[in-house]
């Protein structure tokens, strides 16, 4: 990029008029209404687009609550299963229908613990299935693979499956929703 | 008549302004290369159209979406074809813009002084990429559903505001009752409202700068003459109405042919059932212009997939941008520029190579794969026998393949005993390896003798 010059054949000489000479004056007043259009435009713009651009970053602004749900009466898992579950999303829309639920792998590890592991797998986010026979989670996306422990089996996830809080109150088990796990 | 008609004429300036655009000289050389782009812009409009018609009924809320689609498409007059036309122009506007892009690479369209027709045309390409894939959450079955999270993943691996970026795309802590209205709302407002922007900008530097003439070997551009060597030339060339034109509407009316032809006796694809987060027994697959990029994520290594995925799309990007800044000079004919050859030889090869792997996912585990095949358990007993029931119930057959059946995510077993030893058999299913899980704590030792017996009798005689 040596030479950014407007080659002169696109603009004849000719077509160069010389600017009319401005007054002082009549500048600084053509300044100053330019400079003021542009300043009144901007705050006019921000005035409208601060409010738009708060609003669709409301998640930014407002964390939704991770809230503890209430699965069932403990006793309605037997050691040793993993079964699956629908737990209420983070942020339900009255709207939502089925997606205002997501789904967990819910095992009752002994009798008075659990683990929940979200369906996710850590590598691109795709439902993972529960084989109980070969007590392996697999992914039917690129073929992530994990033990009964969530840890990874083969394939290219990253790190293993994320994993809810649980708690048991009152005899039932309660699971706390969670964000998307990003892998 | 004649004087309504002149009345018209004179405050809309049709014969004034409008005719001198539409009859603007270009080059005599005009060939049939140079009709994709405004079949790209046919489609486009096919797309507002269609899409327009769509919108008529479809209900953007989670909890109907699915089903008005399932209405346009099986009730509603028209309505499959409607959805059809919609379906095959956005997979003919991804591949005319991706066309046109080649052709306009290969030919050094970019040169001086048309760098920013280019970058205008790089961010329509991106902008229609956007749109094939927000389009595909819009059918609200279960492969649009699991794109998103496929991309909130690739997203949320940004170092530092990948989650916050996550969060604006998918508007909330998860994928759910908001994502399908941000999507809808980009894919019907925001993105189109850009695309025509970009297009009117596209279209106005095509006027200002012209239609590029034919690339010839040993006639560099040069940024001193160029623009006199151009302007000899359309001095000498034919208007662009309809002498140069009738060859875009040639083209583009056979792509409309096609895309209508297609929505009428192929029709738009079945929904893959309405989405449901706690229905897991899904197989979630991209539209097929996102197959190679599905490949491509099983196929390389683990190490290099956060490179790929965060440095990918960012070079390619910054390349594409970059590229008419970068050699904005010298020889426009593709024979003179080796390397603008082999990179778009690369680019079609592994995209070729990769899109049907994509639309194959050979390393997607069978989930639901059938039982094994009669000509496998014929004339087993005993231990074998029962090793082929364990063989399927330890989920083997959902990633190896036996005679034909079962998934191709492992090596196929079909004649395995020539291979493996029963001792180098039963090392490989206790301890793993690469992507095999370790079955050590996972088999009884029954079933491991069981399972390698009837491996043992997979040999090719």
């Amino acid at each position: 990029m040596s030479d950014d010059q407007a080659p002169p054949e696109t603009i004849p000489p000719a077509d160069r008029a010389p600017a009319p000479p401005l007054l002082a004056e009549e500048a600084s007043r053509r300044g100053f209404f330019a400079r003021i259009s542009v300043a009144l435009m901007g705050l006019a713009g921000a005035a409208v687009g601060l409010p738009v651009l708060s609003y669709l970053v409301t998640p930014w602004l407002r964390p939704a609550p991770q809230e503890w749900t209430t699965m069932g009466p403990v006793d309605s898992f037997t050691v040793g299963q993993t079964v699956l579950k629908a737990i209420p999303d983070v942020s339900p829309l009255p709207w939502a229908g089925q997606v205002a639920e997501s789904a967990i792998w819910v095992r009752r590890d002994s009798d008075q613990t659990f683990t929940v592991f979200a369906i996710n797998c850590t590598h691109l986010g795709c439902p993972v299935n529960w084989r109980p026979d070969a007590n392996l989670f697999l992914c039917p996306c690129h073929g992530g693979v994990y033990y009964s422990d969530g840890t990874v089996a083969g394939g290219p996830p990253p790190r293993p499956l994320f994993q809810h809080e649980t708690r048991i109150q009152g005899g039932q088990l309660q699971v706390r929703t969670r964000p998307l796990g990003i892998g | 008549m004649k004087g309504i008609w002149s009345m018209l004429d004179d405050r809309l300036g049709i014969s004034s302004a409008i005719m001198p655009i539409i009859t603007h000289p270009v080059p005599r050389d005009v060939n049939w290369w140079y009709v994709f782009g405004s079949a790209a812009l046919v489609a486009f409009i096919m797309q507002v159209i269609t899409g327009v018609a769509l919108a008529f009924i479809y209900v953007p809320a989670p909890n109907a979406a699915y089903d008005s689609l399932q209405f346009i498409t099986q009730q509603q007059v028209l309505g499959s074809v409607v959805r059809g036309i919609h379906y095959f122009g956005a997979s003919a506007m991804v591949i005319l813009v991706g066309i046109h892009g080649i052709q306009v690479f290969l030919m050094g369209v970019y040169k001086f002084p048309r760098e920013l027709t280019w970058v205008a045309g790089v961010i329509l390409l991106a902008l229609t990429l956007a749109m094939a894939f927000t389009g595909q959450l819009l059918r609200y079955d279960q492969d649009g559903y699991w794109s998103v999270f496929i991309l909130s993943e690739m997203v949320g691996r940004v170092p530092a505001i990948g989650w916050p970026l996550v969060q604006a795309l998918i508007a909330g802590q998860t994928v759910g009752g908001a994502t399908l209205t941000r999507f809808f709302a980009l894919h019907v407002f925001v993105i189109p409202a850009l695309i025509f922007i970009f297009i009117g900008t596209h279209l106005y530097l095509v006027l200002r700068h012209g239609v590029s003439e034919l690339p010839r070997a040993g006639v560099p551009v040069n940024p001193k003459t160029y623009r006199a060597y151009y302007h000899r030339l359309v001095e000498n060339g034919i208007p662009f109405w309809p002498d140069a034109a009738w060859k875009d509407v040639v083209f583009s009316c056979a792509v409309g042919v096609v895309v209508v032809a297609l929505a009428v006796f192929v029709g738009p694809p079945d929904l893959n059932g309405p989405v449901n987060p706690t229905q897991i027994n899904t197989d979630p697959r991209p539209d097929w212009y996102f197959a190679w990029i599905f490949a491509l994520f099983a196929l390389m290594p683990p190490g290099l997939e956060n490179y790929v995925i965060l440095g990918g799309p960012v070079l390619i990007g910054l390349i594409l941008l970059a590229l008419p800044f970068v050699a904005p000079y010298g020889e426009r004919v593709a024979s003179r520029r080796p390397w603008a050859i082999a990179f778009v030889g690369f680019l079609l090869l592994s995209m070729g190579t990769l899109t049907p792997l994509g639309l194959q996912a050979p390393w997607s585990p069978v989930i639901d794969v059938g039982p094994l095949p009669d000509s496998v358990t014929q004339g087993l007993t005993g231990s074998a026998a029962q090793g082929a029931v364990v063989f399927q119930d330890k989920g083997c057959h959902s990633c190896h393949m036996i005679d034909g059946s079962g998934g191709r995510r492992g090596p196929d077993l079909s004649y395995v005993a020539d291979r493996l030893t029963p001792a180098q058999m039963t090392i490989r299913i206790i301890a793993g390896r690469g992507n095999m899980p370790a079955f050590g704590g996972n088999i009884t030792d029954t079933q491991l003798s069981e399972v390698v017996d009837f491996l043992a009798t997979r040999k090719s005689r």
